[in-house]
């Protein structure tokens, strides 16, 4: 009972395009053209991956595609989480440490422990979801503790100045910016079931998995995600201190965020 | 160097183990940097800056801070109460031992657990000092510390450095108030866009 989308439905569906870009017309919001242009290229984008995907997971095919697939979605969430928090220092080498720290952890109780086989099909949608709530993550964490040490530089100094390491008078701040990255993430953990269906859950059953089913795979999904979550940003935010502290336990100048 | 601006420049000065040394001179003049030399939240581009004898460069950092203590320009209270301020310059503090700073900035004892916030500006900063008189200091950098406060708590601040001066405790005060500059100092420094004019003027203390 497997349910499958047809061409012309997927065409269909482009009604609720439509509703979303007809309501920018009526409010006068001016967003039509973005609305089509953000939903054309989602489509272009998903067509592409899916037929790469068609390539990289298909039977037979080694594992190693889909280690090569898993390698370039880390170098590129890096980039994009650099390009969305440019005030952050290091932020790219910073973030590729932390993702594959997160992916070492996450990969290594799935596969390692046997929760699911080891095979393109398993591999590449489990590090993609690691991957892409990880990103966010980083740039939260990273975003907060910059903006912390910089706007609380007298507190720090101050700190500094009383004779505890860096390490030490960072603490308070390190903490703050890890409670505001994973907060959202254990909120989010917290309401599923209740409040929303998640994608994954969503997905099998529309794909004609049974609940249960669905349900045990979106449970583990859910704890990948809090424990990506939880590596990477405890790995920026580390990382971040070494970078922004001398060794001689000075706090290094961070300029204000440039006005957009 | 500070945006490609120096800062200071050419500054000589051996400033003795004793009493009270003013840095005065016009805000802009570098003043704050100095002070921030002398305990390494800055390190010079060129130059040595010294204490008793061995360049900062070969002592810890850490250690060094502890004796050469920093009150900032404005308040910098962490947040809890003032036991909790005060024990983050020493987490094995006794109560004693947190009490008897109190005593020598004029706060009560009594306040210990009150939180630290609803202090009044004058008491803050006194807190501030109390809090690096904990980690037992030989020597205290002031860096305007009264710039924010009314006459009558500026007056109290005055009185307890001097006191505090008059324990041992070295202090390098920089102000631009030349009155208070007068009314506190054993000798002043003018520092004026970087510049150190030649030898301290020495005050006739009572």
């Amino acid at each position: 009972m497997n349910t499958t989308v047809s061409w012309a439905g997927l065409a269909v569906s482009l009604l609720l395009v439509a509703v979303a870009a007809g309501i920018s017309w009526w409010q006068r919001l001016g967003l039509q053209r973005q609305i089509l242009i953000a939903a054309i290229r989602a489509l272009v984008q998903l067509l592409l991956v899916g037929a790469a995907l068609t390539l990289v997971i298909s039977p037979g095919r080694s594992i190693w595609w889909s280690w090569l697939w898993v390698a370039a979605m880390l170098g590129y969430a890096a980039t994009v989480a650099r390009r969305r928090a440019p005030e952050v220092p290091h932020l790219l080498a910073l973030a590729l440490a932390s993702f594959t720290a997160a992916a070492v952890v996450t990969l290594g109780v799935l596969f390692g422990l046997h929760v699911f086989p080891l095979t393109g099909r398993t591999l590449v949608p489990i590090a993609g979801m690691m991957v892409g709530n990880s990103m966010t993550a980083t740039v939260l964490a990273g975003r907060r503790l910059t903006d912390e040490l910089r706007d609380k530089r007298d507190e720090v100094e101050a700190r500094l100045a009383l004779g505890q390491a860096s390490r030490q008078a960072a603490t308070p701040y390190v903490r703050a910016a890890l409670r505001a990255a994973l907060t959202p993430q254990i909120e989010t953990t917290k309401a599923t079931g209740l409040v929303f269906l998640p994608g994954a859950m969503t997905g099998l059953i529309l794909a004609g998995a049974a609940p249960v089913q669905a349900v045990l795979v979106q449970a583990v999904v859910m704890f990948l995600v809090l424990a990506a979550t939880a590596t990477t940003t405890v790995v920026i935010a580390l990382g971040l201190i070494r970078r922004l502290f001398t060794h001689d336990h000075r706090l290094l100048y961070l300029p204000a965020p440039a006005d957009h | 160097m500070r945006a490609g601006r120096r800062v200071l420049d050419r500054i000589t000065a051996a400033i003795p183990a004793a009493g009270i040394t003013v840095i005065a001179g016009p805000s802009g003049a570098g003043k704050t940097t100095l002070l921030r030399l002398c305990n390494r939240l800055e390190i010079p581009d060129e130059g040595t800056v010294s204490y008793r004898g061995q360049p900062l460069d070969e002592l810890d950092p850490l250690m060094l801070r502890r004796r050469v203590g920093m009150v900032f320009q404005r308040p910098t209270p962490f947040p809890g109460t003032i036991a909790d301020n005060l024990t983050v310059a020493l987490p094995s503090a006794a109560t004693g031992e947190l009490s008897a700073a109190l005593n020598r900035v004029a706060l009560d004892p009594g306040l210990l657990g009150q939180d630290a916030r609803t202090l009044s500006g004058g008491e803050l900063q006194r807190m501030c000092l109390a809090r690096t008189l904990v980690t037992q200091p030989e020597t205290l950098l002031l860096d305007e510390p009264t710039s924010a406060l009314d006459a009558e708590p500026k007056q109290v601040f005055e009185t307890t450095a001097r006191d505090l001066a008059g324990q041992g405790i070295t202090i390098i005060w920089v102000t631009h108030d030349d009155a208070q500059a007068r009314r506190v100092a054993d000798r002043i420094y003018q520092l004026r866009d970087g510049r150190l004019s030649g030898a301290p003027t020495e005050e006739a203390r009572p």
